[in-house]
This record gives structure tokens, C-alpha cells and sequence, in this order.
């Protein structure tokens, strides 16, 4: 190595140019295994490409990806919580009881949302108060809030929801655009907005790189942590509400294991696990993906839980090859 | 007085009130063989949380234990079917080694590519169930299609105790010696403890997960042909969530997730509270569907609990240091 190349005239002003950085960027990997699985499942199945197929495809991620819009913040501050899905749990419980007493669908809508802040509160407290492990606590809360659910539903289940009710998940505001689907839209700008184009969203990325520098920097972590789970919870109360319309039904059971596949969507999306980085459009396009990959090996007959081996090895996969690569390349 | 404090000393203590509070109305809940029952019981959940301290001692975490469990057992239940006359011995290696060979996939995963253990036991959770799947075809293997032996070896009695709890009672055991006697059980604690300084004394981090995760992956392999023995049926959702009631146990007995902490005692206890709870709810004539709702209780209460002693210790070793320091200024 001779000095020469480390003179100041050979550094270059910017390190990549932005064209390159986008090429080689976790997202546009993403998009392009999304539309590679698009035209392999257009080219599998001749039901595929239909507009009516396609809108309900999308109904297999968008209450999932409401959810984690929330959560790829949080674990961008070093955070997570696995109590996603016991909050669906709780919050279509309290729903379920408000509708069965003739609650109509505004309040119904109000106790969703009041459900799952105070789930959200509850979680928050116990992590920036009592400045407890978030994994554990929210393992804690996700027996629970679900074991909740448990003791005020047993095996019985809630079923007479207000007719106009059903609006939120089988709804569609014009031809196969989809209720859920605008919502699911709509909250992927404002996170995005949040995130990229905020003070905030600074600070979030700031926790999750140095959480001690960020305190000394002025910023009130325990704060933006505990606004973070709120919005966690208050997007699984949203959630909730999506679902429990789209199925008519209330069962303690609602939403199993949906937390995992939440942590997945945002892993895949490019968010470290470890915190201080991801972006929303990379949770975006693994939205996308996972939907499609499991709509695409639905029409071809292939059984829930082998998709699900695809789900898995692909959160693998797409952490391991970039990994391999570079070891390969050293 | 340190003793008084321990966790262990509490959690012994939360066990026993429990204990004789359901014996005040209930007095056949302590009865011997009863007793040894609920532990028989509980014995599965023992034997993954003690491989589970073991990984979340070295700051990863094993969410994968529950689908290795179903898959080994699976595969124990169609070799079974398949080969009637196979003594139950090799069944045993075979789940052990099949076991161990999923954790070394967690492992490897963990150690050479360096991918958050939470992540790879994520996907491995997915993938493994699904290969249950694959390999059954979603078919159930019943009880008429197991042998006698293959069944009754879990139940079989030695000594007044069934075969599974000698299992349980050998794993807490042999994990006790493990973690205090052998360089490996002092690298467990080093790892999780202070990687950096584990590296500088010669502690290969990542094979000290590496080994960890086979642990875990070899105990959950033999629980999964324990379990699938001792309820006669193999099928795709066994034990599922069983991970996070085996992570519940370690996490109630004191092990630290943030790793470096805690004892086989403590988890020992941890695992013993869970299942003495959920032997008791039908017995005191609570609904079981309480007993999630009282586990999670259970986990927040104790998280909260040992923040707190962890806490007060940390003061207490700046006093004495402070102390210290003071003195040697003066003399």
C-alpha cells in the first residue's frame, strides 16, 4: 500500500453517489425478489394475474404490516414487542364484550383503539419506567393480555357485531381497492414521513445507534421509547379492528403467532435487529413480498405451513447471503 | 443474610407458601405420589429450560425448541411405526442426535455468519415445523400405530418414579455439574458475562454459542421423543408457544436475558413454579384458561423483582469500592 492513496486530494467529496448507493441498497434487492416472485407466480398460475385475486391477496399482510410500521420504529430504538398479537387478542375481546352489550361501531372502533394505548401504556411503563428488558416484559404481557382473553371468552366466542361494522375489513372504497388497503397505504406514508422527514424520527435512529450519546445529546429517550410502544399498541388496536371485521368473530385465539411473522416482515425489510437501522419503504416492499409468496403458493395448493418454510428460509437468506458474500469477497 | 436474599431463596419461598396454601384446602396435593406426578409433568418443561439458560446465559435466546421438539418427536413416532421391532435405545440416540443437529444448524448460523440469535431461531422455528409437515403429511401418528415399548418407556417406573422425571432429575444434575465444573460451563457464563474480555482470555465467543445451541437443540431432541412417547400421538402442532413457556421458566428462575446471570437452581425453580401452577389450577377449581394470564403475571413479577436485586447489589459494590478508595487515600 503506498501513502499516496491516502493524500487528501484522493479522497473523493462524497463516498458514493447516490445512484450507486440506491443500487446496491437492502431495498431495491427487496423489489426485485418482489417482482421476480411476481412474475414466477404469474407465469405458475393462470389465476394469478386478476385484479380481484390480487386485491385479496393483499388482505394476507396489511393488518400485519400496520403493525410493523410501529414496530420497525421500535426496533429501530433498540426495543421490540412480541405482545402484538395478544394485544389484537385483548383489544377484539373488549370489542367483542362492548358489541355483545349494543355498542355501535363508533364506540366499538373508540374501545379498539383505548385497548390497545393502554396495552401499549402498560408495556411502555414497565420498560422506560421500571427500565426492565423489553423482550421479557413484553413475553410477560403476551401471556397476559391473551391469558386475558382466555378467562373472559374460555372456548366461547363473540359473533354479533353491528352490520356496519363489517365496512372495516370487507369494505372497499373503489372497485378492488380495499378499505384495509388504503389504511394500509395511508399509514405507510405518515410512517414514512415520520421516520425519514421528522425531528422524531432522528431520535429514533439516534436511541438505536447510542442510546447513552442520545441521552447526553438532549434527547429524552424514555420518552420517545414510551410514545413508541403507544404507537405499537395503538397499531395492533387498529389491527384489531381490521381483523375482527374482516372475520365477524371474536375467539381468544385471534392472531396467533402473529407477532413472529411481524418481527419477520420488518426483519426482512431490512431492519437491523440490533437496532439504529431500516427504513419504512424496505418494510413496504417485505410486506409485498410476503404477501405474495403466500398468495402465489396458495393458488398452486401449497399448504399454509410449507409456506411458511419459505417465510423462514427467506428471513434467513436474506440476512445470510449478503454475509456470505462479503466473507467470500474477504 | 445473602442467602435470605437470593433469588433462589425467594422463588423457594414463593414455592412453598403456594404450596402450603393449596394444601390448606387441598391436602391431596402434597401427597408423595402426587407430588411426583406434577413433576413428571413438568419434567419436559425442565429439561428445554435448562438447555434454554444455557443459550440466554451466552445472550442469545433458542425460540426454535419447541418445532425441534415436534419434529424429533415426529420422526421418533414414524420410525416407530415404520420399524415396530426398534429398540427403544436407538430411538433415544437418534432423537438426541437429530436434536442436536437442528441446535448446530441455530449454532452455525449464529456463530459463522453472526446473525442475531433471535432472528435464526425465528426462521428455524418456521422451518422446522414445516418440515414436520412435509415429512407427515399433515397424517397424525395414533397411539395403535406405536409400540408398546416405545410408549411405555417414558411411564416405566424405577424406583418408585417414572422414567421422565429420572430424566428431568438427570438433565438438572448433569447441567449443575456442567455449568460449575467444566471449562465449557465457566465459558457460558464468560461469554455472556463480557464478550470482549471472554476473547481476550482465550474464549472463542462464538463456539461457546455454538455449543450452547447444541445443547439446547440435543435436549429438546430428546424431549421430543419423551413427549410424543408419553402422549401417544405425533402431529404437526405439538407443543406449540412451548417456547415461550420454556423462556417464561428461565426468566421467573432468574436467568438475566441480557446474559452472564443466574443459576440451574434458579431455573430448576422457575420451571417447578410453572408447573406447580398448572397442576393446581384444575385442583383449587380455577378455570385452566387462568393460567396464561397467571404465568404472565408471574414473568412481569419476577423480571421486576430481580431488576431490583440486581440493582441494590451494583450500589452496594460502588459503596465498598468508594470505601475502599477512601481508605487507601487516607493511609
Amino acid at each position: 500500500m503506498s501513502d499516496a492513496s491516502l493524500t487528501p486530494r484522493s479522497i473523493p467529496d462524497r463516498l458514493h453517489s447516490p445512484a450507486a448507493r440506491l443500487l446496491a441498497s437492502w431495498e431495491l434487492l427487496l423489489l426485485v425478489v418482489a417482482v421476480a416472485i411476481f412474475i414466477a407466480n404469474t407465469l405458475a398460475s393462470p389465476y394469478f394475474l386478476n385484479a380481484w385475486n390480487l386485491s385479496d391477496a393483499t388482505f394476507n399482510f396489511t393488518e400485519k404490516a400496520m403493525i410493523a410500521f410501529a414496530m420497525a420504529l421500535l426496533i429501530i430504538a433498540g426495543e421490540i414487542d412480541l405482545s402484538v398479537a395478544a394485544i389484537i387478542a385483548l383489544a377484539s375481546t373488549a370489542m367483542g364484550a362492548a358489541a355483545s352489550v349494543g355498542v355501535g361501531t363508533p364506540g366499538l372502533v373508540a374501545i379498539g383503539l383505548a385497548t390497545g394505548l393502554t396495552c401499549g401504556a402498560f408495556n411502555g411503563v414497565l420498560v422506560t419506567r421500571m427500565g426492565l428488558p423489553s423482550i421479557v416484559v413484553t413475553i410477560g404481557t403476551m401471556s397476559l393480555f391473551r391469558g386475558i382473553s382466555f378467562i373472559v371468552l374460555g372456548d366461547g366466542a363473540y359473533r354479533d357485531y353491528p352490520s356496519d361494522f363489517a365496512y372495516f375489513g370487507q369494505g372497499y372504497v373503489f372497485w378492488v381497492i380495499s378499505f384495509e388497503f388504503v389504511l394500509f397505504a395511508l399509514l405507510a406514508g405518515i410512517y414514512y414521513v415520520l421516520l425519514h422527514r421528522t425531528n422524531f424520527g432522528r431520535t429514533v435512529y439516534a436511541i438505536g445507534n447510542n442510546h447513552t450519546a442520545a441521552q447526553f445529546s438532549g434527547i429524552r429517550v424514555a420518552r420517545v421509547k414510551f410514545i413508541l410502544f403507544l404507537l405499537t399498541g395503538l397499531m395492533s388496536g387498529v389491527a384489531a379492528i381490521c381483523l375482527t371485521s374482516r372475520l365477524g368473530s371474536t375467539r381468544p385465539s385471534i392472531g396467533t403467532g402473529w407477532e413472529l411473522e411481524v418481527v419477520t416482515m420488518v426483519v426482512l425489510g431490512g431492519v437491523s435487529i440490533l437496532g439504529g437501522a431500516g427504513s419504512i419503504p424496505g418494510v413496504v416492499i417485505a410486506a409485498f413480498v410476503m404477501g405474495l409468496v403466500t398468495f402465489g403458493l396458495g393458488l398452486l395448493n401449497v399448504p399454509g405451513i410449507v409456506m411458511s418454510i419459505f417465510i423462514g428460509l427467506m428471513l434467513i437468506g436474506v440476512i445470510a447471503l449478503p454475509r456470505l458474500w462479503k466473507m467470500w469477497r474477504a | 443474610m445473602s442467602l435470605l436474599k437470593s433469588r433462589e431463596a425467594l422463588l423457594g419461598g414463593a414455592i412453598l407458601v403456594l404450596l402450603v396454601l393449596i394444601a390448606s384446602r387441598f391436602p391431596g396435593f402434597v401427597a408423595p405420589d402426587n407430588l411426583v406426578r406434577v413433576f413428571t409433568d413438568t419434567s419436559p418443561l425442565l429439561i428445554l429450560a435448562l438447555g434454554q439458560t444455557v443459550v440466554i446465559l451466552t445472550r442469545c435466546i433458542d425460540l426454535s425448541v419447541a418445532a425441534n421438539l415436534a419434529l424429533t418427536g415426529m420422526v421418533c413416532a414414524m420410525l416407530n411405526a415404520a420399524l415396530p421391532g426398534l429398540p427403544v435405545a436407538v430411538i433415544l440416540v437418534v432423537a438426541v442426535a437429530l436434536g442436536a443437529v437442528m441446535g448446530m444448524v441455530n449454532g452455525l448460523l449464529v456463530w459463522t455468519l453472526s446473525i442475531p440469535s433471535i432472528v435464526v431461531t425465528l426462521g428455524t422455528m418456521t422451518i422446522y415445523r414445516g418440515i414436520i409437515f412435509l415429512i407427515s403429511n399433515g397424517a397424525w401418528v395414533n397411539a395403535h400405530e406405536m409400540s408398546d415399548a416405545f410408549t411405555g418407556f417414558p411411564r416405566a417406573s424405577i424406583l418408585g418414579l417414572p422414567v421422565l422425571a429420572w430424566f428431568g432429575i438427570l438433565a438438572a444434575v448433569g447441567m449443575m455439574v456442567m455449568i460449575s465444573r467444566t471449562p465449557l460451563g465457566r465459558a457460558f457464563y464468560a461469554v455472556g458475562g463480557n464478550p470482549h474480555a471472554a476473547v481476550y482470555t482465550g474464549i472463542s465467543v462464538g463456539k461457546t454459542q455454538f455449543w450452547a445451541f447444541t445443547l439446547s437443540g440435543a435436549l429438546a431432541g430428546l424431549c421430543g421423543y419423551l413427549w410424543v412417547a408419553r402422549y401417544a400421538v405425533a402431529y404437526v402442532d405439538i407443543a406449540g408457544g412451548f417456547e415461550l413457556e420454556v423462556v417464561a421458566a428461565c426468566v421467573i428462575g432468574g436467568i438475566s436475558i441480557a446474559g452472564g446471570a443466574g443459576t440451574i437452581l434458579g431455573t430448576i425453580l422457575g420451571a417447578l413454579f410453572l408447573g406447580i401452577v398448572k397442576n393446581a389450577l384444575p385442583v383449587v377449581d380455577v378455570s385452566p384458561f387462568w393460567q396464561m394470564a397467571i404465568s404472565g403475571t408471574a414473568i412481569i413479577v419476577a423480571v421486576t423483582l430481580n431488576n431490583r436485586n440486581s440493582k441494590g447489589k451494583g450500589r452496594i459494590i460502588l459503596r465498598r469500592a468508594q470505601d475502599q478508595a477512601s481508605e487507601g487515600a487516607t493511609v
